[in-house]
């Protein structure tokens, strides 16, 4: 395969019918390939979350990442928008769901789609990488420490966030965890709830769980990034994409 | 974390922004959660905004959990330090 990629800004159909932004990134050459939704973390629709879907490019996948932000804030700054945005109230569950199945959707109806369409989030993307698993029809999901899977949100903020617990039995793809040992929230007690939920439903998971990594383990720019833990992630991403959007 | 704890306040003043120029200031938004640009994992982030202008109309500021409390110290000094009449 040729290691060429190409990325681009384009628009595509979000929730509710909306048009809005997206990144996308996608090797050269017409072979038969998975897709990724690549979901931005809270600060934005940022250059760092663009390398994310550039590295799956490069790892042989279609990706595309939605901006999340595009109504409140089109055109703006990413970091102005994740303000705007979350003095807003954040983005609501539903239309997160119908972002991500605007993504998914434009990544099948590709010339050089499988079929085959997963999805990632870090961080606050993380739980909507599980809550997206647990409303559309995904081929794998991975969830980079997302908080409030499981446990309890706080309460009394404009922004309203409720753990998933009660979704979990509807997951309908598998999930890959990746989690920090020295990570508050989720906490490994969390994590572990989370785990022994999946068991209980008997949904397909595989959780890693790194010692001396804290949260954002996998943010090339934030002191919180953890060598040993990402390499090693990176690898069980690339592992677990090429058995479930492979083929 | 993210956290997504947010406390929004309404402001009357100014700020300098965009291009070194001031702007009126109508809403602050402040939060405890990852930054854009400061080297901690978590700072108290304030936005000083104008949302009537758009998402650029905005002075953010990211600081350690211990600057912010100094801050909020030295601004109550600063208002105690000024005849009363002139801080209501």
């Amino acid at each position: 395969m040729s290691e060429a990629l190409s990325a681009e800004t384009i628009r595509i159909t979000g929730h509710n019918g909306d048009e809005i932004e997206a990144y996308v990134a996608h090797p050269h050459g017409d072979g038969k390939r998975g897709g990724v939704v690549v979901i931005h973390h809270m600060p934005g629709y940022d250059r760092a979350t663009k390398e994310i879907a550039r590295r799956f490019a490069e790892m042989g996948f279609d990706a595309i990442c939605p901006n999340l932000y595009w109504r409140e804030a089109p055109g703006a700054a990413p970091d102005d928008a994740a303000a705007t945005a979350r003095a807003q109230g954040g983005v609501p569950d539903e239309r997160l769901i119908g972002d991500v199945g605007g993504g998914a959707e434009w990544l099948r109806s590709r010339p050089t789609s499988n079929g085959k369409v997963g999805v990632i989030g870090y961080c606050s993307g993380g739980r909507q990488s599980v809550l997206a698993a647990c409303n559309l029809d995904l081929n794998a999901a991975v969830d980079c420490y997302g908080a409030f899977v499981t446990g309890t949100p706080p309460e009394g903020f404009p922004l309203k966030v409720t753990n998933l617990v009660d979704q979990l039995p509807n997951l309908r793809a598998p999930l890959l965890g990746l989690f920090g040992n020295e990570d508050k929230y989720p906490s490994p007690e969390q994590v572990d709830e989370l785990d022994e939920i999946l068991n209980r439903e008997n949904k397909p998971h595989q959780f890693h769980r790194y010692d001396g990594a804290g949260h954002a383990f996998f943010a090339v720019d934030r002191p919180s990034y953890n060598v040993a833990a990402a390499n090693d992630g990176w690898e069980r991403i690339e592992t677990f994409y090429t058995a479930n959007l492979g083929g | 974390m993210c956290t997504y704890a947010t406390i929004k306040t309404e402001l009357e003043g100014s700020a300098k922004g965009p291009d070194s120029k001031w702007f009126h200031v109508t809403d602050g938004t402040v939060y405890f959660d990852h930054p854009v640009h400061a080297m901690a994992e978590h700072t108290l982030n304030i936005d000083f905004a104008d949302p009537a202008k758009g998402p650029g109309a905005r002075v953010a500021v990211e600081l350690t959990a211990a600057s912010a409390r100094e801050l909020v110290t030295a601004i109550e000094a600063a208002l105690q330090s000024a005849p009363a009449e002139l801080t209501v």
